[in-house]
């Protein structure tokens, strides 16, 4: 990753809350709302002090009202304002969607281009430690299925900087995706203001074998899975989207015409969703060559359930992102698995609930 | 609001003769513009499913009357008359139902979504209540500026039974906003009326819940909405207030969507609009002209609305290449 000035070493959650506090200092028309904003844990730890250096009318916490609170942030925003709407769990967005889909998307276009809506909707994906059926839905693909919306998941701490700056000065409604196992994760960010733009992927590892898209936390698993079968001498590209729409099919194709295979590892059930849209617009490119051998990976069709063996057996993971990549590449040696211990991730290890 | 009270809010209008012939002429616009568009609707030059607010215009007219230029509207998809009476641009209003490039949403909304932001009108919205949270958030801004301007949200009957509607009442009275909530009761959604509703006909009640005085008229009159907005908005122009409600009932004379009448169609009797038209405010107000200022309005109001009518007409569509602009804001 380029780190152009004076990078630190920042968790994913700081670099959060540093572009958020670097916007509002330079922009006085940005404002931070959702419950709980400013309350002791600060969504998190991702709003924390922001109160206090910006005062309540710039910060401030809001009723139980997604819908409405929608509503006011669009209003605010074709007044001018630019504000940031937080939802602690992306699974609340449910309760906005009249709001997010039948205004915000299509203001600036049914209106004539008469009023814009610089709107940011951060929202949270749980995973693991019983976060159940209504605390870990992926629901991305919901928004990336309407025009005038744009979506961002950042993987890591640099691109949570640099696309919330992105997102904040972006004139259009963003929702911005945030995976809570995410927030511990560090990487080198710069101190000063830096935009990561829209609709730009990046390849985080370089492979000749086959092409890995992972989206959101799905990076990292993807980077893991990576390690996994270069000790069977196999190369896997990673590429993260970053930004999910506009979503940068080129970046993508041009890997896959090296490789001949692509593999997404989504954080999502894959009907209808980024895998499905990554898939079919690779398909349907007169730049794809043919014969490419595609796959997915995602949440199981079901509901997520909290109890431990199910739930581990409802995500996809870097060891079966591993023996899915082995099997593509490699297709006569049947059975291949990674080393177990090798495959577990930090937070498998380390993390405790609850959230 | 007793007596008291209203003494203390100063800026409650006096109806001036120039007054009655201006609330009348917008009254008139308002009327004979719609009944234009039921002429002109069979002729399938307006491709745009109109909701008419023939009988109802008393409202928007009253409530604008004590509106500054630079407050704001918000309206719904039977908008025409909010827009017209808060001074929208009406030659643009016609193109955008013909779907022409110079329509007020350059022919990408239509009806339902009519904008003028010059006069500061929020484009309405096809989903009931959608809007209401949207006039409270510019509201919000508002309040930030501190300019003593005031958001007038308009809104139905069938508005009030959505969760939204009392989400944004609790917001603008929690946060003491700018914004002036007016519910057009006329009684049906759609073809449902209020007893299949509404478990209580209380609506005042229900909003004074959230510390929100509220006001009803229950005859359409123009000149009382007219001095209840005047009153309701005096205190939040100076902050000493939070948002207002005012329910206005009246009587939608034409059928939900397009340009009929619908008393042969079951739901509803004729007899029902009888009493509404006997207390007709276009009528009303123009008794009160004398004759020659009235004809000279009548006059002018078809000059207006045939030079706009011809303005859609003779106006281009919008090109097939432009389909995708404006799709994201540069």
């Amino acid at each position: 990753m380029s780190t152009p000035n004076s990078p630190r070493l920042l968790h994913y959650v700081d670099a959060l809350r540093e572009a958020v506090s670097q916007e509002m200092e330079r922009d006085a028309r940005v404002f931070v709302f959702g419950l709980d904003v400013d309350d002791h844990r600060g969504i998190q730890g991702s709003t924390l002090g922001l109160q206090e250096e910006f005062g309540a009318k710039r910060v401030f916490t809001t009723p139980l009202s997604e819908d409405a609170m929608t509503g006011v942030a669009i209003g605010a925003a074709m007044a001018g304002l630019r504000p940031i709407h937080v939802h602690i769990r992306m699974d609340f967005l449910m309760l906005a969607m009249n709001q997010l889909i039948n205004i915000a998307a299509k203001a600036h276009y049914m209106y004539g281009g008469a009023v814009k809506v610089p709107l940011v909707v951060r929202s949270m994906i749980g995973k693991s430690w019983g976060q159940g059926a209504q605390h870990s839905q992926g629901l991305y693909g919901m928004f990336m299925h309407v025009p005038g919306l744009k979506v961002v998941a950042p993987s890591n701490a640099y691109d949570a900087k640099g696309c919330m700056i992105a997102a904040i000065r972006d004139d259009n409604p963003v929702i911005f995706v945030e995976h809570r196992l995410l927030y511990p994760t560090e990487a080198y960010v710069p101190e000063e203001l830096f935009a990561v733009p829209s609709g730009r992927a990046r390849r985080c590892a370089k492979g000749n074998d086959i092409t890995l898209v992972g989206i959101s936390n799905m990076v990292l698993e993807c980077l893991r899975a990576h390690e996994l079968v270069a000790e069977a001498g196999v190369q896997a590209e990673v590429i993260d989207p970053i930004w999910l729409a506009p979503l940068d099919i080129d970046t993508i194709i041009e890997s896959v015409n090296r490789t001949g295979r692509l593999l997404v590892a989504d954080n999502a059930w894959t009907n209808c969703g980024a895998s499905a849209e990554i898939l079919a617009r690779v398909s349907e490119s007169p730049k794809t060559l043919r014969g490419v051998q595609m796959a997915r990976l995602g949440f199981a069709a079901t509901t997520c359930p909290p109890s431990p063996l199910l739930e581990q057996e409802y995500y996809p993971n870097p060891a079966r992102i591993a023996a899915q990549i082995h099997q593509m590449v490699r297709p006569g040696e049947t059975g291949w698995t990674p080393d177990a211990a090798r495959a577990a991730l930090a937070y498998q290890l380390q993390f405790r609930g609850p959230f | 609001m007793g007596a008291a009270a209203r003494a203390e809010v100063s800026i409650v209008p006096e109806v001036l003769p120039a007054d009655l012939a201006s609330i009348y002429r917008k009254l008139r616009l308002i009327r004979r513009t719609e009944e234009e568009i039921a002429r002109v609707y069979p002729s399938d030059q307006i491709k745009s499913p109109v909701h008419l607010s023939i009988g109802q215009e008393s409202v928007p007219v009253g409530v604008c009357d004590v509106l500054r230029p630079d407050d704001v509207i918000s309206t719904t998809y039977r908008g025409h008359a909010a827009y017209l009476a808060k001074g929208g641009d009406l030659n643009a209003m016609i193109a955008e139902l013909y779907g022409k490039e110079t329509g007020c949403a350059r022919g990408r909304g239509g009806s339902m979504h009519l904008i003028d932001m010059k006069q500061y009108i929020l484009g309405g919205s096809a989903v009931v209540g959608t809007t209401i949270p949207v006039a409270v958030g510019y509201a919000l801004a508002l309040q930030r500026e501190g300019q003593g301007r005031v958001v007038a949200a308009f809104f139905g009957d069938g508005a009030t039974e959505e969760g939204v509607f009392h989400e944004s009442l609790n917001f603008a009275a929690l946060h003491r906003l700018p914004v002036l909530f007016v519910c057009e009761n006329n009684f049906y959604a759609i073809h449902e009326p209020l007893e299949k509703r509404w478990s209580s006909r209380q609506l005042c009640e229900r909003v004074r819940t959230y510390g929100i005085p509220a006001w009803q008229v229950a005859d359409g009159n123009v000149l009382e909405i007219r001095r209840l907005a005047g009153e309701a908005i005096g205190p939040l122009r100076t902050g000493a207030g939070g948002p207002a409600f005012l329910e206005c009932q009246v009587y939608r004379w034409r059928e939900h969507v397009g340009p009929q009448e619908d008393y042969e169609s079951g739901y509803r009797e004729r007899s029902e609009l009888e009493p509404w038209q006997e207390r007709d405010q276009v009528r009303l107000l123009g008794d009160q002209l004398g004759a020659a200022e009235r004809a000279g309005i009548d006059a002018e109001i078809e000059s207006v609305l045939a030079a706009a009518f011809q303005f859609a007409e003779t106006s281009k569509f919008p090109a097939a290449p432009d389909l995708f602009q404006n799709v994201y804001a540069e």
